[in-house]
């Protein structure tokens, strides 16, 4: 089975190739061809779980001389295996979606390869095991990212792009800069190798100085305050399919995944860095929940909304691991970085949906401003219930997903000693479901507004990945039954905990 | 757009056959010296640079010339894949490896297919900066 | 010691470039400045002293070279910053046809 695992990048690479080709003949072919490789890859990643032991698969045949790997090797675990379902899950429903809602854009085949490329680049993030080649796959993901915020060449949008640009230049070099640091200490790029050069060395301090330069350019592709000032105009000037993708997946597929696997399993953890992520999140999930409550065009509420999700997921992980670091209970660790991965999910979906049903609403009226809209749920019945369903999602009310992730976060943070943490958690969430009651009450109920004209209802493919969504929505609150969670979230959890594992990589090959 | 005066054209035009030769001489020695498929690709778009802004050319014509350069520049790629995956089907069941034989060391026909692989990637890259090259004298003409 | 102090200089001149110039095409610059001094850093890590250029030529044989990952490190890098560059000079053309300006303080539509 581990012949499968290139797949996952010369499919989508391919497919960017071939639809330039194609698509000068027939026409149609670009949109028709996207949704169903995106489905195929989905099936190829639902039949790896349950992962019951890492598959490894080196490019090119170059098999290890004297213990020492020298090719480039592909690494599926746990943790992987379920990455690349959700970005596979959410491109293939994305794509669905971009179906009828590209129909107002032109030059429609680049969108298409620019979507496969990134998707490629994501997927090629995720699976790799080398340094190096995560650097290109982060770079191939990026500028496809890039071009896709411009895409409908409005002022705003390239404005967007090019300070998306700029920022995202830099933090690549910055993560440039830490590789070669890292090449300079070990003498090696597999990251396997560096996780058992480095277990013999202690408190260096240029292993210090590699983790900050490494969290502060994944962070800012993560978009984690103070490095998060790109986000709000790049995420609300895509084009809403890109949006859905990009809030949902590319900021935790090239920027929390890479974090996690690198603090993990490659540096040993220590108490300082720890600590730095806990603070981090913590600043992130306030900033970003105060700074959403003042807005008026709803997708920059949404994008100042993902800034405050993705530092729960820091806290989460942050609380696991200053546990593990002061070398405390295991179980509580556990339990933090389960809630962690948990709203990893649970945020991919219900942001992805939200995304989508605000590119309804402004496919049917084209204004962004949710003072002047009002009481389409009379027309726009399916947008609004799902539009529904995901606010109440989000904002942790039970019986949906995010009421468990963030039950346990706040479990994990009250059992670490957390209270403070817990208490604004807690707040966080509160103020949460208050813009989002606001953001439901201005677009959807309330008086009719004037001057909108005739509003239809959206197009059937777009019902069918925003309804999709929805049901997934109250299907991953199943996720907390034990024999569901052993077989999707506890390798992921022990794969990220165990260190042994991933290291052994390079004497099992 | 206008070409350039008759003295930059006369030099253009003992020139541009040397700098191509050079690039595919970068190429195809890319396993035996330095260089490979991205210099000798990037000298190879230079040469049809120097061209198009030498002699200038109708909007048209420049509208034809990139289509057809992006064209080659995807079918490259897919010759590339193609290679990558044609060994599955052929030999060792592994993507990507080796499989056609080594000859001696320093030999131009050597090293299995990575000749092979360095002329895919040079003549991608020779398309895609020319693509590029030529996307931005299109736009610009265009919006005069 | 020396040289990897330039470096840093080379850096810190292109991050200079960045974050005070108005003109766009300044900034794009500057940002390229800072790529080609990581470029150099990259390459210089692999030095060993009295090391031959790592070419096998049948003639004469040494045996030590100097470390040729970073050079391939360094050339695939250098593919992706011209991507990256033809991307920004994209957008910034078509920037100054919508803004008809290049001065990036005037270029502030988005805020909040």
């Amino acid at each position: 089975m581990e012949v499968l695992l290139p797949l996952y990048i010369i499919i989508p690479l391919g497919t960017a190739f071939i639809i330039p080709v194609i698509g000068r003949l027939w026409s149609g072919f670009a949109r028709l061809i996207s949704p169903v490789i995106f489905l195929l890859l989905l099936i190829i990643g639902l039949q790896h779980m349950p992962v019951s032991n890492q598959l490894v698969y080196t490019v090119g045949g170059w098999q290890p001389v004297d213990g020492i790997p020298i090719g480039i090797s592909l690494v599926l675990d746990g943790f992987n295996a379920l990455l690349l379902v959700i970005i596979n899950l959410m491109a293939f429903l994305a794509s669905f979606y971009a179906f009828s809602y590209m129909q107002k854009y032109t030059a429609k085949n680049n969108f298409y390869t620019l979507l496969c490329l990134m998707i490629a680049g994501m997927n090629g993030v995720v699976l790799t095991g080398d340094l190096f080649n995560l650097y290109v796959f982060l770079e191939i993901a990026s500028i496809a990212s890039y071009a896709l915020v411009a895409f409908g060449v409005e002022k705003e949008e390239l404005e967007a792009s090019f300070k998306y640009q700029v920022l995202g230049g830099m933090a690549s070099l910055l993560i440039l800069l830490a590789i070669g640091l890292l090449y300079w200490t070990t003498a090696t790029l597999n990251m396997a190798d560096v996780s058992n050069l480095l277990a013999t060395q202690q408190d260096n301090k240029i292993i210090t100085f590699i983790q900050v330069l490494l969290i502060t350019g994944f962070g800012l592709k993560a978009a984690i305050v103070p490095f998060h000032a790109w986000l709000p105009d790049a995420h609300s000037s895509a084009p809403s399919p890109i949006s859905a993708l990009l809030s949902g997946v590319l900021i935790k597929a090239i920027g929390l995944y890479v974090l996690f696997r690198l603090l993990f399993n490659v540096f040993a953890l220590s108490y300082s860095i720890s600590l730095t992520i806990l603070i981090l999140g913590i600043v992130s999930m306030v900033i970003g929940g105060l700074l959403a409550i003042g807005q008026a065009d709803y997708k920059r509420m949404l994008a100042y909304s993902s800034i405050s999700q993705v530092g729960y997921i820091m806290v989460a992980t942050g609380i696991g691991m200053t546990v593990m670091a002061t070398n405390g209970d295991t179980g509580i660790a556990a339990l933090a970085i389960f809630g962690a991965l948990f709203h990893l999910i649970n945020h991919a979906v219900f942001k992805g949906l939200l995304f989508m049903t605000a590119g309804s609403v402004e496919h049917a009226t084209g204004i962004r401003d949710l003072n002047k809209l009002g009481g389409l749920a009379r027309r726009m019945p399916v947008t609004s219930g799902t539009s529904f369903l995901g606010s109440m999602a989000i904002s942790g009310l039970p019986p949906f997903s995010g009421f468990f992730s963030k039950l346990i976060i706040i479990l994990a943070a009250i059992q670490a000693g957390y209270y403070l943490v817990a208490i604004l958690a807690a707040l966080v969430s509160i103020i949460t479901l208050a813009y989002f009651l606001r953001m439901q009450k201005g677009i959807f109920y309330g008086v009719h507004a004037e001057g909108i004209g005739k509003v239809r209802e959206a197009p059937l493919t777009m019902l069918f990945s925003m309804t999709v969504l929805a049901l997934l929505c109250l299907a991953l609150s199943a996720l907390i039954i034990p024999d569901i969670r052993d077989i999707i979230l506890m390798p992921a959890v022990d794969s990220l905990m165990d260190t042994i594992t991933y290291s052994a990589i390079t004497s099992g090959v | 757009m206008h070409g350039m005066t008759s003295i930059v054209k006369t030099v253009t035009r003992l020139l541009v056959g040397v700098i191509f030769i050079y690039g595919v001489y970068i190429i195809l020695h890319g396993h035996i010296s330095p260089g490979g498929g991205f210099a000798g690709g990037a000298i190879i778009a230079g040469a049809l640079v120097l061209l198009v802004l030498a002699f200038g050319g109708n909007t048209m014509k420049l509208k034809h010339e990139e289509e057809e350069s992006s064209l080659l520049e995807s079918f490259a790629i897919l010759l590339f894949l193609l290679m990558g995956l044609a060994v599955i089907f052929l030999g060792t069941k592994v993507f990507f490896s080796n499989y056609l034989p080594k000859g001696e060391l320093g030999e131009l026909i050597s090293a299995g297919v990575i000749p092979l692989y360095n002329i895919a990637v040079g003549i991608e890259v020779a398309a895609a900066l020319f693509t590029i090259f030529l996307a931005l004298i299109i736009y610009k003409e265009e919006s005069k | 010691m020396i040289v990897y102090l330039m470096c840093f200089i080379l850096f810190l001149t292109g991050l200079y470039g960045v974050l005070s110039q108005r003109n766009i095409i300044k900034i794009v610059i500057g940002l390229s400045i800072m790529e080609f001094s990581l470029f150099l850093f990259l390459a210089l890590i692999g030095y060993i002293d009295g090391g031959e250029v790592p070419i096998i030529i049948p003639g004469n044989e040494t045996t030590q070279f100097v470390d040729p990952l970073p050079q391939a490190m360094v050339l695939t890098a250098i593919v992706i910053g011209l991507a990256t560059n033809a991307m920004l000079l994209t957008i910034a053309i078509r920037l100054y046809k919508k803004y008809k300006t290049f001065d990036i303080r005037k270029i502030n539509q988005l805020k909040g």
